[in-house]
């Protein structure tokens, strides 16, 4: 059939090999020795200065994680990772922390601005245009292969007692809040990529709000993995206290390489009493070339803890980048009537592998969650949900409501659902509704007899697809998101 | 020169022929019925003409405004003026019908080299034309043909010609499915897009809708190719003796 044949190769033609941020930065860059020992451990720590305590955790870790094996069940398909083959911490060389942008290696401050960070703050106080040119206030902590590069607006953030910074500066100004909190969502021997993170985590963003505060602008964090053989362990904390509110969005793109760059994050959130914690992702992360090669394996473990009743944590992702994407955000539903919520597009063309989903751990009494997941596979690729929905056996009153939707273009990608529901009170009342549909050759035509070019039509079917989730994202972001989107299934960029 | 001129057209499907050397000639600003027995390949041609794939020209020519029709995408053909009301419309779950007719005028447009047109001008236009339709509003945000009854998706499909102003509208079967007073509504909104640049190809089974739009020239397809072409007579004709006339070989 000639017309999808031609969709089909539109979308195959996608961005798979122009992929818009591969490029490098040639700056020189301070390494520790590749591999993995006690020593690369404690050579981190100590470049970081960081307090004994943080170096015996990590190294606890460490001995742990060498005694654990690779996890092998997901339905996702890699060559063996050599971990003594990987540089695990890179920083661009500087003398002493940088007072003001000016400091900071221009290089680096172009590389930004190639990929559209508003660091300068001057340009994040006029902020990121909305589509009816509305200016918004985004505080951005850049990250730039393991060392925080710059934070804006501390100032203001200051005012309302809200910590946000890297980690790293986080052990040194408010090391026991770090230590009350880190560790007790994602423990450190939770699973194989999480105990290694524990070990090695390089950086990260830290965020505090404290209680009755309504964070007064959305806080950013842009990733980057730059040098060869640096895999990115970074290491984020999220603490919002009692009745505030926080939205955080995490944003990410790497430069193209040939070998694979392992991607193993730890991300934990807790939100106390009548607290709120949203949480964005729009994740966009080197893809592999038009054979398969090459691409970020983004290996992410995240969860939230909905400590106190009444709490609510929202996952919102938008994946359409790695090689392979294995992640589940989750949310622990400890506290009575607290609320988790997943929304999530993923999209996978070429030969990308997806597994990813959530897990809602209904614990407290009345509490309720609500999973959105819309996968849209394309090309060669393999997309599979995964979900868990349990309800402990005192968890009284548990509501789930789920939705995963699968979109397939073409003939020769997959859409696979796992969905496991566990309920062990008589109470729980979990709804789950799944379809998997494809984009028929009859709805392009139609599309196309009123005007719409093939690769119109199946952006327009998409948004269609996707639009429930993707009005979770916060406004600024999903202008941006919209546009990945069509990047990721036009075949051409802008 | 002739909006439409089909010659010798042959046509394949998965090998089997359905069209067998279909002869038309269109006018501007003419209405045509095209009527014929089922699988005689009415649809076929309607399809054949918007450009839906799976559909092969085996020999023969069409020509639109005097240009090779069939050497064009279904999007160019619709630039061009080509419109095909479906005789089973399509749904596109999560996207509004405004949405849809915005961003496929504007693409129409933008192909054209004409400006495009906004949000508040396109709204006004699309108030005038399905308030004359019968169309409420509400159904306008929702998504294209959702939920929508028969009769809606035909109303839908004129709604849709009226705003996208095409210079040749083919209907395919449009009053299948269709009770008499939601034939009248439809007919009255293509009689009221009648005009001297206009025509409309109007493909139907049975005569009754030819009462509400009344054609200038009648055909009967049947095997493949036009057999018969004049006046309304022939729609009464057929409605008395059916088809069974052209379904027999010529000795």
């Amino acid at each position: 059939m000639p017309a999808v044949q031609e969709t089909v190769e539109s979308v195959r033609r996608i961005d798979v090999d122009q992929y818009k941020y591969g490029f490098e930065t040639l700056v020189e860059s301070d390494k520790a020795p590749k591999g993995l020992s006690e020593d690369t451990i404690r050579f981190i720590s100590g470049r970081k200065n960081e307090p004994e305590w943080m170096l015996a955790w990590r190294l606890e870790a460490y001995r742990r994680w060498v005694t654990m094996h690779e996890p092998t069940w997901a339905r996702v398909d890699y060559g063996p990772i050599d971990y003594q083959d990987i540089y695990y911490y890179a920083a661009p060389k500087k003398k002493d922390g940088p007072k003001s942008l000016e400091e900071i290696d221009p290089e680096i401050l172009k590389t930004y601005e190639k990929l559209g960070i508003p660091l300068r703050e001057r340009e994040a106080l006029l902020g990121i245009e909305g589509t009816d040119g509305a200016r918004s206030r985004v505080a951005v902590d850049a990250v730039f292969d393991s060392v925080s590069v710059a934070t804006t607006f501390k100032e203001e953030l200051a005012k309302a007692g809200v910590l946000f910074m890297p980690i790293s500066e986080a052990l040194q100004k408010h090391p026991d809040l770090v230590r009350k909190y880190l560790g007790t969502v994602v423990p450190i021997t939770d699973n194989f990529f999480a105990t290694l993170n524990s070990a090695v985590f390089s950086d990260g963003s830290f965020v505090y709000v404290p209680p009755g505060v309504r964070c007064p602008m959305e806080l950013s964090t842009y990733f980057r993995i730059n040098e060869r053989n640096t895999g990115q362990f970074e290491r984020t904390l999220i603490i919002a206290d009692k009745g505030s509110y926080v939205s955080y969005l995490e944003g990410c793109t790497a430069p193209m390489r040939d070998e694979n760059q392992l991607h193993a994050a730890v991300v934990e959130l807790v939100a106390l009493d009548d607290a709120e914690i949203k949480y964005s992702t729009i994740q966009n992360w080197y893809p592999g070339d038009q054979n398969g090669r090459g691409g970020v394996y983004n290996f992410v473990t995240k969860r939230g803890d909905c400590r106190g009743p009444r709490s609510k944590i929202s996952w919102t992702q938008l994946e359409t980048g790695s090689a392979i994407t294995w992640k589940y955000p989750s949310c622990i539903l400890r506290g009575d009537h607290s609320r988790g919520e997943f929304y999530s597009i993923a999209i996978s063309n070429g030969h990308q592998q997806v597994d990813s989903g959530t897990k809602m751990l209904h614990l407290g009494k009345h509490t309720t969650s609500r999973i959105i997941s819309k996968g849209i596979s394309a090309g060669r690729s393999n997309n599979t949900y995964r979900g868990l929905v349990s309800a402990h056996r005192r968890a009284t009153g548990a509501r789930n409501f789920t939705n995963c939707d699968s979109l397939l273009i073409g003939d020769h990608c997959g859409a696979h659902t796992v969905p496991y529901i566990e309920a062990k009170n008589s109470s729980a009342l979990f709804e789950h509704e799944a379809t998997t549909s494809k984009i028929s050759e009859e709805t392009l035509f139609y599309c196309m007899q009123r005007g719409l070019s093939a690769e119109e039509a199946v952006a327009l079917v998409v948004n269609g697809f996707v639009k429930d989730v993707l009005q979770q994202l916060p406004m600024e972001f999903a202008v941006e998101g919209r546009k990945l989107i069509s990047i990721s299934l036009e075949g051409s960029v802008g | 020169m002739p909006l439409l001129e089909i010659k010798d057209l042959h046509v394949e499907v998965d090998g089997k022929k359905i069209l067998n050397g279909l002869d038309l000639l269109v006018e501007e600003g003419s209405v045509h019925a095209i009527m014929g027995p089922n699988g005689s390949g009415k649809s076929t041609l309607a399809h054949v003409l918007a450009g839906k794939p799976g559909y092969e020209v085996t020999q023969g020519q069409v020509l639109f405004r005097g240009e090779d029709l069939l050497a064009l995408r279904p999007d160019e053909r619709a630039a061009r003026g080509v419109f095909l009301a479906f005789q089973y419309p399509l749904e596109i779950p999560g996207v509004a019908t405004f949405t849809f007719l915005q961003t496929a005028l504007n693409a129409q447009r933008k192909y054209r080299g004409e400006p495009e047109l906004l949000a508040p001008a396109f709204l006004k236009r699309v108030r005038e034309v399905a308030g004359k339709l019968g169309i409420p509003e509400d159904m306008v945000r929702r998504p294209v043909n959702v939920g929508f009854s028969g009769g809606e998706k035909k109303r839908n499909e004129v709604m849709q010609m009226a705003l996208l102003e095409p210079r040749l509208c083919v209907l395919d079967e449009t009053d299948s499915g269709l009770d008499i007073d939601a034939l009248k509504i439809v007919a009255e909104g293509v009689n009221r897009l009648k005009t001297a640049e206009r025509s409309f190809i109007v493909i139907t089974h049975y005569q009754r809708l030819l009462n509400y739009i009344v054609p200038d020239v009648v055909h009967v397809l049947a095997r493949g190719r036009i057999l018969r072409t004049g006046g309304k007579e022939i729609a009464l004709e057929l409605e008395a003796q059916g088809y069974a006339a052209y379904q027999e070989e010529p000795v």
